[in-house]
């Protein structure tokens, strides 16, 4: 009787564990496809479809490191532009990225998709989490 | 074993013939063309006129003047762009890159890039924008001269250019256009598609066998 009861909970909770683990795979997917189309749309003509970038002209995405350690300005680079001295993979770049009129929603599934392409790996950037970053754009 | 040696056999003899097919291959010739007829010792021949680019004087990355005669005994492939182009021109000098690392020990050869933003690409703009594309020598120009001009030369590459569009943004073709040594439209090609690029690419190869294409010594 306590044996099956113990087992049951069990159950229950490996059910629990692995719907909450779907859930969250079932989100990310969500952003990282629909981040993919605005990818396509909006920054794939100067990044390149492999985040391979232009020469010295645009830097690639594939700096794990950099994109990591500026995680929380990635949604004001996007939504403000950028511009000045920078330096990825080892390579200085001076160029100038114009502000992109995207929604926070669509700033949000298109940097799920660049953190976790060309590979980068990173959890889901939500639209809450672009938002809270894009409140300190300066 | 015997099999072996009678298929490579085959697919050499089979090579062998395609670069025979592709010898005798030419690409067509664009643009207006007019018939004139001439009397040549007494005799009445009918020529035909291809349209070819007239011409031009520009100034390229390095300050030098870039003519018409600049190009003579060339085959070169022009486009229009601008240094601050957000869309199209980043994936266009993407492609022509290769065309570029191709071509780039061929003295015959050249890829003129005409701004269609003289005012804000100025000479030092265009080496600056060379020299972070990774180009140098004299293979690849980047030519910077009145807007008017460059307006005007774009309609003999059969190229529309606009001003700019409410948003403060150009609007232009995209197309790559294949120029022989006698200056006529070998062949147009949408610079943003990597496949057509690739076209031209073997296309340029066909026109440097032509015979009135081969290099002049
Ligand atoms: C007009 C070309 C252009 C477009 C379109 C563009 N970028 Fe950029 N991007 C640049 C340039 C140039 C830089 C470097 C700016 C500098 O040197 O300060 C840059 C820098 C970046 C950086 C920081 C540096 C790096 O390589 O990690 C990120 C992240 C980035 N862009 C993401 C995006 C995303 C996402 C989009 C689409 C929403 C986009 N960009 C659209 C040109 C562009």
């Amino acid at each position: 009787m306590k044996i099956k009861l113990i087992g049951i909970i069990c159950i229950v909770l490996i059910a629990l564990v692995i719907s909450c683990q779907s859930d969250e795979q079932v989100e990310f997917n969500r952003y990282f496809s629909a981040g993919s189309a605005v990818y396509q749309e909006h920054c794939q003509n100067c990044h390149g479809a492999k985040g391979e970038g232009l020469q010295g002209l645009i830097p690639s995405l594939t700096d794990s490191a950099y994109l990591k350690s500026n995680k929380y300005q990635l949604a004001c680079f996007v939504k403000n532009g950028l511009k000045g001295q920078i330096k990825i993979s080892g390579r200085q770049f001076e160029g100038e990225m114009p502000p992109n009129d995207l929604s926070p929603v669509e700033i949000a599934q298109v940097l799920t998709y660049v953190t976790n392409s060309f590979g980068n790996r990173s959890a889901t950037i939500t639209t809450e989490l672009a938002n809270a970053d894009l409140a300190k754009c300066n | 074993m015997k099999k072996l040696v009678y298929a490579i056999a085959f697919i050499l003899l089979w090579n062998a013939c395609k670069i025979n097919s592709s010898d005798n291959k030419a690409l067509p010739i664009f643009g207006n063309k007019e018939a004139v007829t001439k009397t040549v010792n007494g005799k009445q021949v009918t020529d035909t006129l291809y349209q070819t680019i007239p011409a031009f004087k520009f100034v390229n990355q390095y300050g030098d003047t870039i003519t018409d005669k600049s190009l003579d005994g060339k085959i070169y492939v022009a486009d229009f762009f601008f240094t601050t182009c957000p869309n199209i021109c980043p994936v266009m000098h993407r492609n022509m890159l290769p065309v570029y690392n191709e071509f780039k020990s061929h003295a015959d050869f050249r890829i003129i890039s005409h701004t269609i933003d003289p005012k804000y690409d100025t000479v030092p703009v265009l080496k600056k924008y060379a020299d972070k594309m990774g180009i140098s020598g004299n293979t690849w120009w980047l030519l910077h001269g009145q807007k008017n001009d460059t307006y005007t030369i774009a309609k003999s590459y059969l190229v529309s250019l606009q001003e700019k569009n409410p948003q403060g943004q150009y609007v232009h073709d995209g197309y790559f256009i294949l120029i022989d040594k006698q200056k006529r439209i070998r062949g147009t090609y949408q610079g943003t598609d990597a496949k057509e690029v690739e076209k031209m690419t073997t296309d340029i190869k066909t026109l440097m066998a032509e015979p009135d294409q081969k290099p002049t010594k």
